[in-house]
């Protein structure tokens, strides 16, 4: 048994309009803690105005071992980008 | 008059920011560490706007800085109750607790301020003091209502620096404020949180005077002085 608070993962919205993006992770003992540390650790230089916190126990992510059947499938598949159409200059940068 | 209110000020959260900032590197966390750290910083702030506006008021050439690093203990305006040793966690962040709780009174009083300047610094400061008071409240609980360890730390720090509290409500021609008159919602947000963190109030109305007066200090002041000095009294012309 391990002495250290839970591990939380932290995602901040560094301004309106963006979404979250995780920015790291930090010990806390619960998820009130987690914000006020995430608030200390992360923004101290107005990186955000929105902080979210989740346990990392909660984070389900796909395996590494599955990298082959999960992503190579697409390599060969160009065409699922929008890449042949021709595009009016009018319309600028899309 | 108000030149010596606007003196007590900075020099409390002058001290208290030196005090936290011994913390740095030491804290029992690195996410406590950087919100001590923190804190030192938003209080060394406030010291540059009070002792700042002491200075350009006292209209003897002084500045912030030469008010904070030239002066010596006797001349010192702070309560006791900052200049207490860091000790353990549990002292460290009870004794921000108490100090908080009044801090956040103090400069909510002040925002209404007659004069305009001191207005605006009660009104900057108290954002931050807004979130010392949420942290140091949130931690006593915590660490009141945890282990017996910490419980009984917790109650051991309180009760070591309660006969340093009185000393916040003292009040004198000089302050910028009736400091008694905080005692009420001071009260009332310390019995809310001692509650919750199952912690006892000590009974004694008794407390050490002479901080705020400059008449008694702590022996501990000097000693922190003369680190926080040496460095400008050595080399008064030296430059970043």
């Amino acid at each position: 048994m391990s002495n250290e608070w839970p591990l939380w993962e932290v995602f901040i919205r560094g301004q309106h309009g963006l979404s979250h993006r995780h920015v790291g992770s930090l010990h806390a003992s619960d998820a009130e803690h987690a914000i006020r540390n995430a608030r200390d650790v992360y923004t101290r230089r107005k990186e955000g105005i929105s902080i979210w916190v989740v346990p990392a126990s909660s984070i389900a992510a796909s395996s590494p071992d599955e990298k082959g059947a999960l992503y190579d499938p697409a390599d060969d598949k160009v065409y699922r980008h929008p890449t042949f159409f021709d595009i009016p200059d009018d319309v600028g940068a899309m | 008059m108000s030149v010596q209110g606007l003196i007590r000020l900075g020099d409390n959260t002058l001290i208290l920011g030196q005090r936290l900032s011994e913390w740095c590197g030491h804290g029992p966390a690195l996410e406590e560490d950087i919100a001590l750290a923190n804190t030192a910083l938003d209080l060394i702030g406030q010291t540059q706007l009070w002792l700042g506006l002491a200075a350009e008021r006292s209209g003897n050439g002084q500045t912030a800085d030469t008010l904070a690093y030239h002066r010596d203990a006797w001349d010192f305006r702070n309560l006791l109750l900052v200049e207490q040793p860091n000790k353990d966690f549990a002292v460290t962040m009870m004794r921000q607790f108490l100090f908080d709780t009044w801090h956040y009174e103090m400069l909510n009083a002040l925002t209404d301020h007659i004069d305009p300047e001191i207005s605006a610094i009660a009104q900057k400061s108290v954002k931050e003091v807004t979130y010392h008071r949420e942290r140091s409240t949130d931690t006593v609980i915590a660490l009141g209502d945890g282990t017996d360890e910490s419980h009984t730390r917790m109650q051991t720090a309180l009760d070591r620096l309660w006969p340093y509290v009185g000393e916040m409500f003292s009040a004198d021609e000089d302050d910028l404020m009736d400091m008694a008159a905080l005692r009420p919602k001071f009260d009332v947000h310390l019995s809310e949180t001692l509650q919750e963190s199952t912690l006892t109030q000590p009974e004694s109305d008794f407390f050490h005077q002479g901080g705020k007066t400059g008449a008694r200090h702590s022996e501990h002041l000097g000693h922190m002085l003369a680190t926080m000095q040496v460095l400008p009294r050595s080399y008064p012309d030296a430059k970043w």
